[in-house]
């Protein structure tokens, strides 16, 4: 009944209406672009002229070499010295100190002795990869005054402990460029899906197209393979963008990520047609892709939080998050060059998850009105 | 629910109609619906909004499930024949459901695709009505007036040659002119062996159906040939004109004989409960007694009842559907 002539010509229409919307393919295609680049200069970790304060209740020989090497340190700018940790607090509140450095007291008199010494780093940042970066430069300068006492006098060490007033994570433009794919392949496959879909039905296009012989997997077919093609082309822009300004390494294959990234971006087709199914407005179907695809898979796949750092409810909620997976997966390609035989379990889990999404949402999307 | 069915019925009729219900949460949209179709007849389902009208073609075209009763379009169930059904009807849903961005012909074309067929292979069908917009085959259908829109959807409609046409409200915002090509265009459809369903808010537009069911709360009034529905007018009828309708109505309303007033168009209609007394001596009656009440200007004609007096009649309420 249903002539192969059918299927060709829904996709053609598709992609006429995906060609002919010139301001939204414009930012669909600059998106993977844009993001990689300002996500990657946002998160760069050269941090410059940070502004220290040492909270310094007893000052002796060690705590002023120690002063000494981070004043002389490119990196450093000694704001203040204050006696009490309570004084540090006015200067963080004035914006006027990024990280505080406070030493116990009698420093010189415990190194001498042998005893354990402890240094706290407080750091005030808002943006987690320049804490980390922060926190990297101070061990660093306090590890080479160890090492130098160390050759002096054996046995002597200091102990250093930060103490971040935000949640700190790790994460570098490396990282992130796999977890800005899988954001922009959500956005296009799950989001535009669902608002093309849930169109037709405000239209009462998709009445008289059920109201003809084509089911209603063809529908949807028809649907999203040109979505497909769309998200193939931004893998290959935001791969390209990272390549090109941020020389970020490709260790394994591009075909395997590729593969993988078709994968997820079927996973996210299947997600946005279920979206458009169960709503009934453009409007309804866009803030529940938002909230049900794009916020998710953004907060919750180890992007920006590492999964680990996440509370243990929330940890088992990421594991139906499908960019988690594909982060790890994409990362694994990217960074490690992991090949199949260490990824294998990942895309197992994403092709589960393709056939689960892609039943619920062929059931949910009715070959009726009701 | 479920009476016996009206209409007897025949093998050969392109739809019947039995006992339909359909409810949604608290709202009877259907209530015991029976119609049966002859072939190759214009019939009209007229009714004001919310009549049920849409909920009707939406289980003809086996978009919804009845919950009680039964319909057979082209002798197939509506319900368990679904798909058989799709591939041989055409339907135009309330609105003009076209792809804007999509130009007239690759509207047509994608339409007849679906089908499985393409536009030559339909165009000896749709020829009268898509040669007035083929002009603007590569016009948008986002910029089409109203009437081209209506008109392009019809093609998309026929261009599978369906057996049975479903058109629901397909006059609803477009200008009398078009509206009145349109059922030109409808007759020439139906001249040419197709069965035709039409739906419509629009009294006037009745007259032009072969039969019609006057729908209201989901249940059907009264189906009949227009003429005939007029004529189910209990009351003798009178056209009542004068500058001041107020005064007019307040006092056709009390007069002793009044069955019911309405404003209809430009003037008022009056009907009077004597149905036995010559028509011509009420209207001298009531003409003397607007005059007595100092409505001098006030000129009383006896007329043929049309169905939106049927209807209004028939609905028991004195309020007015849309003029045309």
């Amino acid at each position: 009944m249903m002539r192969p002539g059918a299927m060709r010509a829904f996709m053609v229409k598709e992609i006429r209406h995906i060609l002919r919307d010139r301001q939204t393919l414009t930012i669909l295609l600059l998106l993977p672009l844009a993001m990689v680049v300002l996500f990657g200069y946002a998160l760069r970790s050269d941090v410059k002229d940070v502004r220290i304060a040492f909270v310094d209740p007893m000052p002796d020989d060690a705590t002023g070499a120690i002063r000494n090497r981070f004043a002389g340190s490119a990196r450093f700018q000694v704001v203040d010295v204050v006696p009490t940790v309570a004084a540090v607090e006015p200067l963080f509140r004035r914006g006027a100190a990024d990280v505080a450095l406070v030493f116990e007291p009698d420093l010189a008199g415990r190194l001498s002795r042998g005893s354990p010494a402890q240094l706290l780093l407080i750091g005030d940042v808002s943006d987690p990869n320049t804490g980390t970066t922060i926190q990297a430069y101070a061990s660093a300068i306090l590890a080479d005054y160890q090492r130098d006492l160390s050759t002096a006098r054996s046995g002597m060490r200091i102990e250093m402990r930060t103490r971040m007033r935000y949640n700190p994570t790790l994460e570098s433009v490396n990282l992130f460029v796999p977890g800005l794919i899988a954001l922009v392949l959500t956005l296009v496959s799950a989001l535009m899906t669902a608002i093309s879909l849930s169109k037709e039905k405000e239209r009462g296009t998709l009445e008289v197209l059920l109201v003809s012989p084509l089911r209603p997997w063809q529908i949807i077919l028809g649907k999203v393979l040109p979505y497909l093609l769309l998200a193939f082309v931004n893998v290959v822009t935001a791969l390209l963008a990272a390549w090109a300004v941020f020389q970020v390494p490709f260790r394994g294959s591009l075909a395997l990520l590729l593969v993988a990234s078709m994968l997820y971006s079927m996973v996210s087709l299947a997600l946005g047609v279920l979206v458009a199914a169960i709503t009934t407005s453009q409007r309804a179907a866009m803030i529940g892709a938002m909230a049900g695809t794009m916020l998710p898979n953004e907060l919750l796949s180890g992007m920006i939080f590492p999964i680990a750092s996440l509370p243990d409810w929330l940890q088992w909620v990421t594991i139906v998050i499908p960019a988690r997976w594909y982060i790890v997966i994409s990362r694994g390609i990217m960074l490690k060059g992991a090949g199949i035989e260490h990824l294998w379990s990942e895309m197992l889990v994403l092709v589960a998850m393709l056939a689960g999404f892609l039943l619920l949402a062929v059931r949910s999307f009715s070959s009726r009105l009701d | 629910m479920g009476s016996p069915s009206t209409a007897p019925s025949s093998v050969d009729s392109p739809l019947i109609v039995d006992g339909l219900g359909k409810r949604f949460g608290d709202v009877q949209a259907l209530d015991d619906v029976s119609i049966e179709v002859q072939p190759a007849e214009l019939f009209g389902l007229v009714g004001p909004d919310g009549g049920g009208k849409t909920t009707l073609f939406r289980i003809l075209t086996t978009l919804l499930i009845p919950d009680s009763g039964s319909a057979t379009v082209l002798g197939l169930d509506v319900v368990r024949d679904m798909w058989e059904i799709r591939a041989r009807v055409g339907y135009m849903p309330g609105q003009f459901s076209l792809y804007p961005d999509l130009s007239v012909e690759e509207n047509l074309g994608f339409f007849a695709s679906v089908f499985g067929t393409s536009i030559e292979e339909g165009r000896s069908i749709i020829a009268p009505i898509y040669e007035q917009i083929e002009p603007f085959r590569d016009r948008r259908a986002g910029a089409l007036s109203g009437g081209m829109k209506q008109k392009l959807a019809l093609s998309c409609a026929l261009v599978h040659r369906p057996d049975i046409l479903f058109l629901d409200e397909p006059t609803t915002g477009v200008d009398a002119v078009s509206r009145r090509e349109f059922w030109d265009l409808l007759h020439s459809l139906k001249e040419s062996g197709l069965t035709i369903v039409v739906s419509t808010p629009y009294m006037d537009e009745a007259d032009r159906c072969d039969r019609v069911a006057l729908m209201q709360h989901g249940r059907i009034l009264a189906t009949d040939r227009p003429a005939a529905i007029g004529a189910l007018f209990p009351h003798p009828l009178f056209g009542v004109r004068g500058h001041d309708r107020v005064a007019l109505i307040r006092t056709l309303r009390e007069a002793p004989h009044s069955a019911s007033v309405f404003p209809f168009g430009g003037e008022l209609h009056y009907s009077d409960t004597r149905t036995d007394m010559d028509p011509s001596q009420i209207a001298s009656e009531v003409r003397q007694l607007l005059h007595a009440k100092g409505m001098e200007d006030a000129e009383v004609r006896s007329i043929e009842p049309g169905i939106e007096d049927t209807f209004m009649s028939l609905m028991g309420t004195a309020s007015s559907t849309v003029p045309a």
